[in-house]
């Protein structure tokens, strides 16, 4: 070393900086290794949860959720700054480790940076704490000017986290500038007369800080150089020792959490990972009672979301003031976790998580509220996973008798009549044997093993409710359009259940299931089409053994490309039609092509996009059982989905699934858009559409 | 406290469609489902929620056959320590009193400090209550809708008096209370609960067992009987709306209107 004195070399306080610098790395580094053993401590008490598979495939989505940061862009400018931040971070996480052992020894060089790539990596470093520390400014004044409404607390959360996050910027900042300064110092020194010059990379942090170095004396360049690396060197372990603590940490955990995340997002969570469904009666408590019932991958959850709000930001409950904001599902629990798990100290005895009134963290409605349109998850770039969460706070609750009254008559008559309205069994194929219909379209019920080739299972809402047995009656022309033979199960079909899972209720949902795969088998059909979402969600993720399953808009869409179907052009030109994404079809399954090709091969059709489409898709308010439940919220969700509409300029709501059909029609007089604004089913319009020999020859 | 509840198994009448049988003196029974009677659930949820605060066990009892067992398991699921089925070939086609005086031995061969029913049977009179409490000589209240334990021998209970006004009375123990639904909020049975208790047993007491004269209940000693079945006829002033639903909405919000019942 030439001009000044290396950091470890210094002597203050009788003490030289390497033997400083060695005390603070050993008691950083025990001090990080402690915190974070103790903040196992619950992961350890946790439930299993089996995520030890498929190592390939996780650490390819490893490249491609955290290195790739695939999710960030969907928020272009904070997507932005983030990607800039996690590229600066990577870069200059070797550049960290070398500066933290050069205080100890001087002339440690990484290896693999010894030769000509070193200078490249140092300019590189440069670069990147300038990016990283602009990036900083920016965020801070995001903050605290421009404040983006997401990320905002509701003062039933509690207070606003803003400091938190300007606390943490800033340490980021100033562990920037300390970097940049110490090679500033450092570069200034050498650049004196007679000194060899090392250069920086032009207009970056550490070269702008040498301009205005240049002129200083070799003493307190010296000084400066000791001062930035000690900052440097404490502001290092102060940050990592503090990530823990809060949202930052993130940066550790959120590797792990991608690489654990959930493989097979449409099936839910069993009861209990490692425990086989016919053993499930020695489980002696179902779901999620106490913290402890939760799995280790979801306390692992807790603590790497990074309050970004993104998941309450298209949180359709959230949106329309439902007690019930993703973020703080996770954020509550984190906060539980670290109240009950101190660093230091014994845990503490976890009371009951649900009810307020027991000191539990969530509202009933809170747990309630969730529609499980999956729109969290799809928006959230760390994976965390909410959907199973619920599911089986809801396991708890029902095992406690934890019900609302207005969800326990339907859960009552699935149990006694297989249908959440109590109906008759023997009316479930009422819709199919109306005198007029059977003689344009004869439905079969299959008695017989060997029927038919095709089931198409009904679903309660599609038998029994008289609006939506339109949908049942169109989808039976089609099939009977395309020579597909079919039938239905008639008095033997129970609810799917698909709810009744989502809502808790696993005991229940085994028995409809158990004894629709029974009635499927014994019906001998080679595959099932279904108009109602939900059921397909069902019968192709929670049930097994059974035939392939496909969504009537997908039948419609091969048999359009197999030229079987043909449209007459619409009546009326002037309408404008928009296609809603049902949950259940699109976010959760990836039909989103199939509908919109169908529509689009209808001559004459003009078709708009709403903003929120696709994988965005705004929830129509839920379906099943949510159609029972009594919500606290504002404004009903259908009411702001047709109020989109209307914003994308359509006039006609094309949707796929009777659920939706039910809150769009509703919504739609909610809104005052009566007469305005019309809601049809795909099987409905394309039914009406069809051309038919009869109309060819007149 | 030991409590004692009162049940039985009615057709449910949001999950049926009730239809008179040919003989137009019963409803036909075929195709029904049956669950516990509303009012006594809201008991059984009463006597467990008691039982939380003060401490005892809560029976719940049936007259009736095998079937009944049913309800007795569901309650024993929702947390009843004991279920016990009360059935005799003597005692098929009792009236209310017959009930009561079956009841009545029951409760004699146990030390029960509070006895609850339900305010009324779906397919009942609202009878039993009163007349057990009479039989054994209890104090009665008849549409509690709260009920406040005072110390070991006093309740302090609300009954519903018509236009919702609320009365407060205090009654001796031990006593029979005829429960109003609404009294709380009952909470849910899933199966699970029910297929957990599945194989406790369940005691059965014939009229021997309870001392019974077989002669003074049952139908020949019922001194009300069933002659008749039958859907009132239209009456005068009656309108029955036979448009479709849509419609059937607006001309009731019509006649509602014409009548000054919207403003």
């Amino acid at each position: 070393m030439v001009g000044i004195q290396s950091a470890s070399e210094v002597t203050s306080w009788l003490v030289t900086g390497r033997i400083l610098f060695l005390i603070i790395h050993v008691l950083g580094i025990l001090c990080f290794a402690y915190i974070v053993a103790r903040r196992m401590v619950p992961l350890l008490r946790a439930e299993r949860d089996f995520r030890f598979d498929h190592h390939w495939l996780r650490l390819g989505r490893v490249l491609k959720f955290w290195l790739g940061q695939w999710k960030q862009p969907r928020y272009k400018l904070a997507g932005t700054l983030h990607i800039f931040i996690f590229a600066g971070f990577i870069v200059l996480a070797v550049r960290a480790f070398s500066v933290l052992i050069v205080g100890v020894s001087e002339n440690f060089v990484m290896p693999g940076l010894a030769g000509r790539a070193g200078p490249i990596y140092d300019i590189i470093t440069d670069y990147a704490a300038t990016i990283v520390f602009l990036c900083m400014a920016i965020a801070v004044i995001r903050r605290l000017v421009f404040k983006p409404a997401r990320y905002a607390v509701p003062p039933r959360y509690g207070k606003a986290h803003t400091a938190d996050a300007i606390v943490l910027l800033s340490l980021i900042a100033i562990l920037m500038v300390a970097d940049s300064l110490f090679a500033a110092a450092k570069a200034a020194a050498q650049s004196q007369p007679g000194q060899s010059i090392e250069t920086l990379a032009a207009f970056s942090l550490p070269w702008i800080l040498q301009k205005v170095l240049a002129s200083m004396s070799l003493p307190t360049l010296g000084r400066l150089y000791f001062g930035a690396y000690l900052v440097h060197e404490l502001t290092f372990y102060f940050l990592l020792c503090y990530r823990p603590f809060g949202i930052q940490f993130h940066v550790e955990t959120s590797l792990f959490n991608i690489y654990f995340a959930k493989l097979d997002r449409e099936i839910l969570k069993p009861v209990r990972w490692g425990v086989a469904e016919e053993h499930m009666n020695q489980v002696k408590s179902f779901g999620v009672k106490t913290f402890e019932d939760f799995t280790w991958k979801h306390i692992l959850d807790f603590y790497s979301c990074a309050d970004c709000g993104r998941c309450s930001d298209n949180c359709p409950a959230n949106a329309v003031g439902r007690p019930l904001s993703p973020r703080f599902i996770s954020i509550k629990a984190r906060d539980y976790a670290f109240q009950h798990y101190p660093v230091i100290g014994r845990a503490l005895d976890g009371t009951a998580l649900v009810g307020k009134d027991s000191g539990g963290i969530y509202s009933e409605d809170e747990i309630w509220s969730c529609t499980t349109c999956g729109a969290c998850e799809t928006e959230c770039p760390l994976l965390v996973e909410y959907i199973d969460k619920i599911v089986d706070l809801r396991r708890g609750m029902i095992d406690d008798g934890n019900v609302p009254q207005s969800l326990q008559k339907p859960l009552k008559a699935l149990e006694s009549r297989g249908n959440p309205y109590g109906k008759m069994e023997k009316k479930k194929a009422d819709w199919a044997n109306a005198k007029d219909f059977q003689q344009t379209c004869r439905v079969k019920t299959l008695d017989h093993p060997n029927d038919a080739d095709t089931l198409y299972f009904v679903d309660s809402i599609t038998s029994y409710d008289d609006r939506m047995q339109s949908i049942g009656r169109a989808t039976a022309k089609i099939l009977n359009h395309v020579g597909e033979n079919f039938g239905i199960l008639g008095a033997a079909e129970k609810d799917s259940g698909h709810e009744v899972r989502r809502f808790g209720e696993e005991t229940l949902f085994m028995a409809l299931r158990d004894h629709n795969v029974d009635a499927i088998k014994a019906s001998g059909v080679r595959r099932i089409v279904t108009s109602d979402p939900h059921a397909y969600n069902a019968l192709k993720h929670d049930y097994k053994d059974v035939p392939p399953v496909e969504h009537i808009s997908q039948v419609i869409a091969s048999e359009l490309r197999a030229g079987k179907i043909k449209f007459n052009p619409v009546d009326d030109k002037n309408n404008v039609y928009t296609y809603h994404d049902p949950c259940y079809l699109g976010r959760h399954n990836q039909v989103y092509d199939d509908p919109r090709d169908v529509l689009d091969a209808i001559p004459g059709l003009k078709r708009v996009e709403m903003t929120r489409c696709r994988d965005r898709s705004f929830c129509c308010g839920g379906g099943g059982l949510m159609l029972f439940y009594e919500p606290k919220e504002d404004q009903r969700m259908g009411v702001k989905r047709v109020q989109m509409a209307a914003e994308a300029g359509a006039n006609v709501i094309v949707t796929a699934c009777p659920f939706c059909m039910v809150n769009m029609e509703d919504a739609i007089k909610v809104a005052g858009l009566e007469g305005k604004m019309t809601a049809i089913d795909l099987a409905e319009l394309v039914d009406q559409q069809i051309a038919r020999e009869s109309q060819k020859v007149a | 406290m030991e409590i004692l509840v009162c049940a039985r198994r009615v057709p449910d009448t949001s999950e049926n469609e009730i239809q008179l049988n040919s003989g137009g003196n019963d409803i036909e029974r075929d195709e029904l489902v049956y669950s516990i009677n509303e009012a006594d659930n809201y008991a059984v949820e009463e006597a467990l929620q008691i039982v939380a605060r003060v401490g005892g066990t809560v029976t719940v009892v049936t007259v009736g056959g095998e079937d009944d067992e049913e309800i007795l398991r569901r309650e024993m699921a929702m947390g009843a320590n004991h279920g016990v089925l009360i059935t005799d070939e003597a005692f098929g086609g009792s009236d209310g009193k017959g009930i009561a005086t079956i009841l009545k031995a029951f409760v004699q061969k146990g030390h029960y400090d509070l006895i609850l029913t339900g305010v009324q049977a779906e397919d009942g009179g609202a009878q039993v209550g009163g007349m057990l409490a009479a039989l054994l000589d209890y104090p009665f209240a008849s549409l509690v809708n709260s009920i406040e334990v005072l110390d070991g021998k006093k309740l302090k209970v609300s009954r519903e008096i018509e236009g919702g006004n609320k009365e407060m009375n205090e009654i001796d123990l031990p006593c029979v209370l005829s429960i109003q639904t609404g009294i709380n909020e009952p909470r849910y049975v899933g199966m699970r609960g029910i297929r957990q208790v599945a194989s406790v047993p369940i005691p059965t007491f014939g009229a021997s067992d309870l001392g019974v004269d077989p002669g003074a209940v049952g139908e020949a000693a019922a001194r009300v009987k069933r002659v008749d079945y039958f859907v009132p006829a239209l009456g005068k002033g009656a309108e029955i709306l036979r448009g479709s639903r849509e419609e059937n909405v607006d001309k009731v919000l019509e006649l509602v209107a014409a009548k000054g019942g919207l403003k």
